[in-house]
């Protein structure tokens, strides 16, 4: 397809961000930099930085050198005004004017065709394509990370509201035995064992309770009002019977935890046809068998649902319930300390722990989910 | 036991009268309570069938054919009447595993692959693994399915699915074949071509075939023995034994002996019909 019929079809989207571009560098050309009354001249990073992006979009506009060579020319100028921006941002922190935020948008504005460009690369073997796939998401969230950075430092944003990335960083690796100390105390002890008991136990009675109808009628409705009691009111009740130690935030995960996978299990259990059913009764097999053989890989998508629904609930709760009472240790412990003390930077760096095994955790039962359910429809494609 | 010599010379008539009775049910009745009130699925059946028959119910749907073949399974119950099977009640016969049972789908298990899937019942029964490497790849290659034992169900074609579940049932290497309309997914052509297998592999082994359809070609192309039923309240019309051949191919659609069966199938499925007019 050229060009020109993918511009008649939809407004051609790279063609407007060079424009952009191109219109951001002319405005950061003839304004002020930074307060009180600096111009662009007068900053030679900020004059290096104008130079190169207004190079690379008329090059591009020009449709010279469209191609990967010039992508990644454009890919390395996007860095450079990215790191030369921070680097005037923390030199003049707090004054910058409009030429800046001109600049900083041209480069926002270079990095997104940058990705555009990228993702319609077409690579011959799958690995290469693979590894494109993995580079738009990661240069999306570093673009998020570098424009916060330069947002932050050149505005001069209070770091009680809002600490830059940077200072995140660096309070993070500062900080490694506390955090690690944290981290052990809140997910490898607290969350880890509540989620194994939670679903454990939960899975557990869900066989039971298929097994035995007068529970499906008794226990269920119990379990429903228990996964309706309000955390805030559970934990500091768990801290009083378990203790201050972890033990108490295992409980809160527990409750949290085992009404997702009770109801999903159940519901699991129940998901094999008639016809499927009817097939085991021929082979005269007993409950057990049809059990592992069948009713249990049936019921897989739904128990891998709630594992990942728990996954991050665990998290959530282990922490919260950190705030009614612990040893000085802890991810919500330290959250909630450090917040009175007006240190933000430190809670962002609890935060993004958090996340980071958040998100480690959920991805790999992800994978698991995969390699165990295979076969259902939703993920053999 | 008879020997693959004795089972050839077991189509002469004068082994006939050795014949064993492998189905015996009488003056049958099934009636399912529903919010409607009672619906009458099966009223007053009578039908006798030998060892090595190949049986045909043929009816308009919701006729009773199919439940009249899971009562035999087992898998319903009769308000009514008596049924043996292999001489003792369904339930035992079922618990001693004495017959396979094909469904209207293949059924197959998508997380298991072909053979794991064929192997299925074999591991129920609790054979040795040696036992279930030999069943498997015989009966592989009895629905010619041999090479396909690694792909999994959703990597095949409906055809053979149904050929894979086939396999699976006579894994279990029962003398009575329960089939419940196993090819009424199918084309036409896939369709002959396993009606054809059906007929080499009922010959070559001398089992037992209880089938149910609503195709007067195909009931009347595999049958010694034709059960026409019809409807409200499901009954028995009429039982026509077949005189063509057992050894029969394709062509013998053409015939006028097969269209004699074809037109007393089809004039009494016209007449099981005719009073609701």
């Amino acid at each position: 397809m050229t060009p020109a019929t993918v511009s008649k079809r939809r407004f051609d989207m790279p063609a407007i961000l060079a424009w952009f571009i191109v219109a951001m560098v002319i405005v950061g050309l003839f304004s002020r930099i930074f307060e009180p009354d600096l111009g662009v001249m007068d900053v030679p990073r900020l004059s290096i930085c104008l130079v190169i992006l207004g190079i690379a979009a008329v090059r591009y506009e020009l449709g010279f050198m469209r191609n990967r060579f010039g992508d990644l020319v454009l890919g390395l100028v996007t860095a450079i005004s990215a790191w030369l921006l921070i680097g005037a941002a923390t030199r003049y922190e707090g004054e910058a004017a409009l030429g800046f935020w001109a600049l900083t948008a041209a480069t926002w504005a270079a990095s997104w065709l940058f990705v555009e460009r990228l993702a319609i690369w077409k690579t011959a073997s799958p690995a290469a394509a693979r590894l494109v796939n993995l580079a738009i998401p990661a240069l999306f969230g570093i673009a998020i990370l570098l424009l916060w950075e330069v947002i932050v430092t050149g505005a001069g944003v209070p770091k009680v509201l809002l600490p830059a990335p940077s200072e995140i960083w660096v309070r993070l690796a500062t900080s490694v035995p506390t955090l690690w100390a944290d981290f052990q105390q809140t997910f490898l002890k607290a969350v880890l064992a509540g989620y194994a008991m939670g679903c454990g136990s939960a899975f557990l009675i869900a066989i039971l309770v298929d097994r035995v109808p007068f529970l499906r009628r008794g226990l269920l409705p119990i379990g429903n009002l228990v996964s309706a009691l309000p955390i805030i009111g559970v934990a500091p009740i768990m801290v009083m019977w378990f203790g201050f130690d972890w033990p108490s935030k295992a409980a809160v995960v527990v409750i949290m935890t085992f009404f997702p996978m009770l109801v999903n299990t159940v519901s699991g259990l129940a998901a094999s046809d008639a016809m499927q059913r009817d097939l085991m009764r021929t082979y005269a097999s007993n409950y057990w068998q049809t059990l592992f053989k069948l009713r249990l890989p049936m019921a897989m998508p739904f128990i891998f649902n709630a594992l990942k629904i728990n996954s991050t609930l665990a998290l959530i709760g282990a922490i919260v319930a950190e705030f009614f009472g612990t040893p000085i240790v802890g991810m919500g412990f330290r959250i909630s300390t450090e917040v009175g003390r007006m240190n933000v930077d430190m809670v962002w760096a609890e935060i993004a722990i958090a996340a980071l095994a958040g998100s480690l955790f959920y991805g790999i039962i992800a994978l698991l989910e995969r390699a165990v359910t295979f076969w259902h429809p939703s993920i053999r494609g | 036991m008879l020997t693959a010599a004795e089972i050839e010379d077991g189509l002469d008539d004068a082994m006939k009268e050795h014949v064993k009775r492998v189905i015996d049910i009488d003056k049958l009745s099934l009636t399912f309570q529903t919010n409607d009130g009672p619906v009458h699925a099966l009223s007053d059946i009578d039908l006798k069938i030998d060892e090595g028959d190949f049986v045909s119910f043929i009816g308009p749907s919701g006729c009773g054919k199919t439940t009249l073949l899971r009562v035999i399974a087992d898998l319903e119950q009769p308000t009514a009447g008596s049924i043996t099977v292999n001489g003792v009640s369904p339930q035992e016969a079922r618990l001693n595993r004495a017959y396979g049972y094909v469904f209207q789908a293949a059924a197959l298990y998508p997380w298991r692959t072909i053979a794991k899937n064929v192997a299925l019942p074999l591991e129920i029964m609790g054979l040795s693994r040696a036992e279930q490497q030999d069943r498997i790849a015989r009966n592989m290659e009895l629905v010619n399915l041999a090479g396909f034992e690694k792909k999994y169900p959703w990597q095949l074609s409906g055809g053979m699915q149904q050929r894979a579940s086939i396999a699976r049932a006579l894994a279990v290497e029962p003398d009575l074949l329960l089939m419940d309309e196993p090819f009424g997914a199918l084309d036409e052509i896939v369709r002959d071509h396993l009606n054809e297998q059906l007929l080499q592999l009922w010959a070559k082994t001398n089992k037992t075939v209880v089938f149910v359809t609503h195709s007067i070609p195909e009931a009347v192309f595999l049958s010694t023995k034709i059960v026409v039923l019809c409807p409200r309240p499901g009954r028995i019309y009429d039982v026509i034994e077949s005189d063509l051949p057992r050894d029969r191919n394709l062509d013998i659609r053409e015939s006028p002996e097969f269209l004699k069966i074809a037109h007393r199938v089809r004039d009494g499925l016209r007449a099981g019909h005719s009073y609701e007019d």
